[in-house]
Order: structure tokens, then C-alpha cells, then sequence
């Protein structure tokens, strides 16, 4: 379908949806370097009020990729519940942002909503939004999930504890899982980027973790982030596993590039189902997402960056995930240029996960090359903060020693608890209660030199040499 | 161990487990002023981020770096990639793969003149000028290595604004048998002068990374550039014996697989 608009002297036309949400999306060089942005800031306006009155039965009725070339494309259509949709089935895309804003609009009205909208309906509207909107409705939304303990019920902040070392070292990994724990961290995750990807190096990291959350009962859970088919193999092979990891992108073709299928991914969380280590009801998957992971991959479609980055979410609510985490900044400059960029893309990405039913978490962050700093970071994690944001990283220091970028450290989670008075997971705030690391989940208290969780690691280190453990085995 | 208990005494609260620091380059023990970092701390991370920003931003001097190549007796050629500009080229990647036309039809008119060989260096600035300090100790090393066993080796070519896969081009206008590319990686909060390096049988436009063999963290507190230098002639002598690069070859080679910071 053609749609048009003018704006007194000037007439535009977009040939179709994937060029009018293309040319309506805020400016990111990700978008310019892929060739589907705005001309100018004229045309991206135009095309914004001539997307306002797509109605939003035309995403059914015009996919961006023919399912048939596209298996995400044909899990969205599955997906969709027209009962779910019937609440907004009148309404135009710019209709549907007045209506997500009303009081009326909750967050029971919302979560019976998201089984209705698809990843285009929500990347639509959020492209018509101001950053204030993406804020006030995500934060209408909450998503609770569960493993060992309870994660995104109002009034909480999760953070994921991730302790990289760059040679995978267990000693380096462990020091700093002590210190992010001592930090009151740890409580969505403790996950580890591994630095190779192999089977025993993934065997070795979960046995540290496990052990760990064994020794002390600490009311979490471990993921190793190394591909689902190593995840696969250390499950075969005994390994305790708790989440099970994988990046995700919004097509077939860019999740084919990372060596997943929708299939693998089930097949991935019915083995880590079948290990009966989460309680019933409980969620095993831990995605990761990005926006530009299409482009990146040569498989975007002609499709902006933001659209297939809410696609990418199609993919994760099919698998009942505990966490989803936009990395936001990672990628890099050429696909968000610089902290205005960034700011903007993870509060969409937050709000189009809510809106589509998701817990959803942001690694806060960016590179070197990019136009960032700190001071956007603080931006970003307010915002999120405000929002309603189910987990954030902690990192130390915010240095990530490994990946080489830089996130949120353990100090910015305390920043924002004293902020806006979020406390950790109830179960893991009454473990740290107990440890004497934190008081009323808000206060971390002095740590007392021996501290049961710090002393073995000293002692440890004093006896020195090769015969240093990990942890207590 | 500091307390607040002294109204006049604002410390803020070490942390009571410095010495794990040993263990990892992580910014552990950072101690903490209420939940909050230190202005110690605060003050540190702002000198590494100046230091990796500068990094990426202080403009690459190919004539100093040439004047440096020539002391080991390895003549250079200079071309320019097609990003002309620092953020041209942060933002266009497709842009820094390929050569600026005037350096295309350069490298062409020289490359008639010049038989194949058996391998072509090139340096790029990368998205690290600070790296390149890294440069003249690896080819101090390999550069007499290559001629000692003697391999055909063009001019090092030295490239502005370049990305890993403008060797891909240089090569194959060179009619080079391997490339092999050294530049500025991405840098980290504490390795603003980190050297990488990337090599390609059979370069042309193209090929994809798959297709590469990567050595990084090539500095001083890494993989010392001597010692890349001697790992890189071992890699590239059997590249050339196997007529093969990327995955096919790496499966051999016992060096740490680590993720791409460039690419």
C-alpha cells in the first residue's frame, strides 16, 4: 500500500509500511548508514503524521517480510490474539497513543492487551512518542518473574551481576562476583560473558556459580552467556545450568547469522525445564537484544533498526523468559551515534518490551568510540529508573574488562535505590538482611573485616599460589 | 577500617577485601562515600575515558609513522580509505573498507609496475592512533623474519581511517597472496593502546570475517608486540603452506579465541 500526506507545499509519499515506519523513526545513524532514514527533519514529520493515521489493523494485514521467506515474521501472525486485540482493533496509530496515555489505561488493561499487539504495532507507536510517553506507560506495566526469587514486582530494581575476566580466570570472576554481591547485587542474575566459548570453560563458570549460590543460599540464579548449542551440550553433560542464554534478533536471516532458529531455542528451554532446578511456573531463558543486530548482520529487510529490534521481542515472549536485556549502546556509533541516541533507544526498546508483555532490563552503556559518557549513562539509568526498568548491569566499576565497554556499576544501582527508594528481589533483599550487607534493601551496612562472604576468598589468597579455590567446594 | 562515627571525619568506607584486587583488572574495592563512588574514583575513571577518547579521536599522522617503518629498512605506500573525515568514518563502516578513488587508481598504477607477492602489510589508524605505538616493535621483529625466509612482501602499506576489511582491496589490487592488517582496536577503559591484527588468504573484496584469522590485546600488558610478531610469522607460514585462513585454520592454532572488538 501507498501511503501519502502533504504539508501545504509539499506532498510525500512512502511506497510502503516498511519505508513510512523507516522515514518516521527518530534520527540514528543506524537507520542513515542502512539507508532508510528521513531525508530531512521535514520528511521524518511528514511521515510521523502520516503514520498516526495508519490504522493499526493494517500491520495484520501488511507485513513487512512475507511470512513465507520469514519465520519470525509467521510466529508473529501465530501469536497474535484477536480477542487480546480487540480493545484498540478501531483505533489508528495515533489514536493508540492517546489511548495507551489515558488513566484509564492501567497496567491489568495493558497486560491483557499484550497478547493482542504485535512488535510493529508497538514499534509504530512508539515512534510518535515523546521520551515522556515511553516512560508513563512502561511504567503502568509490570512483569513479574520467577526462579528463585521474585523479580519486578513494584517498588523493586533487579541488577545483574556481571563479573567478566578476560582470560575467563575463576579466581579474577570470583573476586568480583564477592564484590558485586558485597554490593547488594546479584539478585536478577549472576551472569558471565565467557571469554571462549567452550563447553569447559561453560562447565567450569556454572559449577563455580552453583556452588556459590549453594554455599551461601543466596536466593538467585547463574546464566553462562556462550551460545544456546554450548548451553545445550554442558546440560547433556550434567552441567548445573540454571538460565539458558541467547542473543536474539528480529528476522529468520539475522538469527540464522547467530546460529539459532525458533526451534533450537525451544528445544534449549525444554532441556533446561527438564533439569527441574526452576520451580514450577518459573521462566529458564535469559535473551539479549540490540538494536542494529540486523543490520549488522546484512539481514535487516529494508526495515528501520527500531521496528526489527521490537520483532526481535516476538522472538523472546514465545519462550516465557525470565530476563530480556537491551544492550543498548554496545553495538556502537555507526548505529547510534552518540548519548542523545542511545538515551532515546533504550527507552523505546524498554517501553515496546513492556508494552509487548516482557520483564524487560537495559545494559546501560557504550563504547569509546562513541560521542557517550557517564553523564548520559546517569540519564539513561534515571529515566529507566522512573520507567519502571526490571534490572539493570553491575558492573565494577562500570569498566567491563572483558567486552571493553562500559555499563552501570554496583554504586549507580545505590544511586538510583536511594533515588527512587527500589529495593532488590523481597528474597534476596531479606538474604543480604541476614548477611549483613544491606539494610531495608535501601543502606548498604559498614562491611566488618571477615565478613562470612570475603574471608575465605582472603584466606585464600594468603595461602597463595595454584591451590587457590575458587570458592568453598 | 573507616567509620562515619566521627561527625568531623568524612573517609569514605574502604572496602575491607583490597587485596582481592590481585586477582582480576576489574575496579573491585572501589570503597564507596554512602552507596556512591568516591571523587577518587570518579576522578580515575574520568583520566581512563579522556585517554581511551583521545584514543579514538587524535588524528593519525601517517608521515611520522611512515618516517618510523622506514628505520627498518620497509619502504611504505600511504592511501586513504573512502571515510574522509573522524566521523565519517565512526559512522559509515562500509566507508572505511573500501579505498578513496584516488588511492584506488594509486595503488592500481603502482601494482602494474610491481610482480605478485607473497603477502602485503598494511597498517590502519583504526579506531585507535594510540595503538600504533605498538607497530614499529611487531615489525621490528617480523619484517626481518619475512625477508630471512624469504618471502615477497610489498611495501607496507599505510592507511588512514581504515577497517579490517580494506585489506581485502589492498590485497587484491597487489595481487597479494595474504594480507595482513594491523590496527588500532576499539579501546577499552584501560587499553586505550591496543594493537589488533587480521590476516586473509587470498584477499578480495568481499571476503568475510569468518574468512580472517585475529590476533588482539597486541600491548605491553597484553600480548607483548615481539611476541605477537614471532605467533604472527608461525600463522602466517602455515596460512601460506595450507593455502587457507579463518575458522579451518584457527581450529589449529592453540591462541585464546577472543570476541572481536573491531570489525
Amino acid at each position: 500500500m501507498i501511503y501519502r500526506t502533504s504539508t501545504g507545499r509539499h506532498g510525500y509519499r512512502f511506497p510502503d509500511l516498511a519505508t513510512l515506519l523507516a522515514k518516521a523513526s527518530p534520527a540514528r545513524s543506524g537507520d542513515d548508514l542502512a539507508g532508510l532514514s528521513a531525508a530531512n527533519a521535514a520528511e521524518r514529520a511528514a511521515a510521523q503524521v502520516c503514520l498516526a493515521d495508519v490504522p493499526l489493523t493494517q500491520f495484520l494485514e501488511e507485513p513487512l517480510i512475507p511470512p513465507e521467506k520469514d519465520e519470525v515474521s509467521r510466529l508473529i501472525l501465530e501469536q497474535h490474539q484477536p480477542a487480546a486485540f480487540q480493545a484498540v482493533a478501531g483505533l489508528t496509530v495515533g489514536q493508540f497513543r492517546d489511548w495507551l496515555l489515558r488513566y484509564e489505561t492501567d497496567g491489568p488493561v495493558l497486560a491483557r492487551l499484550a497478547p493482542g499487539l504485535t512488535p510493529e504495532m508497538a514499534a509504530a507507536v512508539s515512534k510518535l512518542m515523546r521520551q515522556q510517553d515511553l516512560i508513563l506507560v512502561a511504567s503502568k506495566v509490570r512483569k513479574i518473574t520467577r526462579f528463585r526469587n521474585t523479580l519486578g514486582g513494584p517498588g523493586t530494581l533487579a541488577v545483574r551481576l556481571q563479573p567478566n575476566h578476560p582470560a575467563d580466570d575463576p579466581r579474577g570472576i570470583a573476586a568480583s562476583i564477592v564484590d558485586g554481591l558485597m554490593y547488594g547485587c546479584g539478585d536478577a542474575v549472576i551472569g558471565i560473558n565467557p571469554a571462549t566459548d567452550s563447553p569447559a570453560s561453560y562447565h567450569e563458570l556454572a559449577g563455580l556459580m552453583d556452588r556459590l549460590i549453594q554455599e551461601y543460599r543466596i536466593p538467585t540464579q547463574s546464566c553462562v552467556l556462550a551460545h544456546v548449542t554450548t548451553a545445550l551440550r554442558a546440560m547433556e553433560e550434567g552441567a548445573p545450568v540454571d538460565l539458558v542464554f541467547q542473543s536474539i534478533a528480529g528476522t529468520e536471516a539475522a538469527n540464522s547469522s547467530f546460529g539459532i532458529s525458533l526451534a533450537l531455542l525451544k528445544e534449549a528451554r525444554d532441556a533446561a525445564l527438564s533439569l527441574g532446578r526452576v520451580p514450577a511456573g518459573g521462566q529458564v531463558m535469559y535473551f539479549e537484544t540490540g538494536q542494529g543486530s540486523c543490520l549488522s548482520a546484512g539481514a535487516h529487510h529494508g526495515i528501520d533498526q527500531q521496528t526489527l529490534e521490537a520483532r526481535a521481542y516476538a522472538v523472546a515472549r514465545e519462550f516465557d523468559p525470565l530476563l530480556v536485556n537491551t544492550v543498548v549502546g554496545f553495538i556502537g556509533p555507526e548505529y547510534l551515534f552518540d548519548g542523545k541516541q542511545i538515551i532515546r533507544a533504550g527507552l523505546e526498546d524498554h517501553f515496546c518490551g513492556k508494552l509487548l508483555g516482557l520483564p524487560m532490563g537495559c545494559d546501560v552503556c557504550y563504547t569509546n568510540h562513541a560521542e557517550a559518557d557517564q553523564d548520559d549513562m546517569d540519564s539513561l539509568l534515571t529515566l529507566l529508573g522512573t520507567a519502571g526498568c526490571n534490572f539493570i548491569m553491575g558492573v565494577p566499576g562500570a569498566a567491563d574488562v572483558m567486552l571493553g565497554y562500559q555499563s552501570t556499576s554496583f554504586h549507580d544501582s545505590h544511586y538510583l535505590r536511594q533515588l527512587l527508594g527500589l529495593r532488590p528481589a523481597p528474597e534476596f533483599a531479606a538474604w543480604l538482611e541476614t548477611m549483613g550487607i544491606m539494610q531495608d534493601g535501601l543502606r548498604l551496612l559498614p562491611a566488618p573485616e571477615g565478613h562470612a562472604l570475603v574471608a575465605p576468598q582472603l584466606a585464600a589468597l594468603a595461602a597463595g599460589g595454584v591451590e587457590l579455590q575458587p570458592l568453598p567446594a | 577500617m573507616n567509620t562515619l562515627s566521627n561527625p568531623g571525619d568524612f573517609s569514605p568506607q574502604a572496602d575491607p577485601w583490597q587485596e582481592l584486587r590481585a586477582l582480576t583488572e576489574a575496579r573491585i574495592a572501589l570503597g564507596r562515600t554512602g552507596g556512591s563512588v568516591t571523587t577518587a574514583e570518579v576522578l580515575d575513571f574520568r583520566m581512563a575515558h579522556a585517554a581511551a577518547r583521545d584514543a579514538v579521536l587524535t588524528p593519525f599522522d601517517p608521515g611520522a609513522l611512515a618516517r618510523e617503518i622506514h628505520t627498518l629498512g620497509a619502504p611504505t605506500l600511504p592511501v586513504t580509505s573512502a571515510a574522509l573525515t573522524r566521523a565519517h568514518y565512526l559512522q559509515r563502516p562500509d566507508q572505511g573498507r573500501r579505498l578513496s578513488a584516488a588511492s584506488r587508481a594509486a595503488l592500481t598504477d603502482f601494482a602494474l609496475v610491481q610482480p605478485p607477492v607473497d603477502l602485503v602489510i598494511i597498517v590502519a589508524d583504526g579506531l585507535s592512533t594510540q595503538a600504533l605505538r605498538q607497530v614499529r616493535p611487531l615489525l621490528a621483529v617480523l619484517w626481518p623474519a619475512l625477508q630471512e625466509a624469504g618471502w615477497s612482501v610489498a611495501p607496507v602499506v599505510i592507511a588512514s581511517q581504515g577497517r579490517v576489511a580494506l585489506q581485502d582491496e589492498i590485497g587484491e589490487i597487489l595481487r597479494a597472496r595474504l594480507s595482513l592488517m594491523l590496527l588500532g582496536e576499539r579501546p577499552g577503559l584501560d587499553s586505550a593502546d591496543s594493537l589488533g591484527a587480521y590476516f586473509t588468504w587470498a584477499p578480495r573484496v568481499g571476503r568475510t570475517d569468518a574468512e580472517r584469522n585475529c590476533l588482539s590485546n597486541i600491548r605491553a600488558a597484553g600480548l607483548p608486540p615481539a611476541a605477537a610478531a614471532a605467533r604472527l610469522m608461525d600463522l602466517l607460514t602455515r596460512a601460506r603452506r595450507l593455502e587457507i585462513s579463518g575458522t579451518a585454520l584457527k581450529d589449529e592454532t592453540p591462541a585464546p579465541v577472543l570476541p572481536s572488538t573491531q570489525e
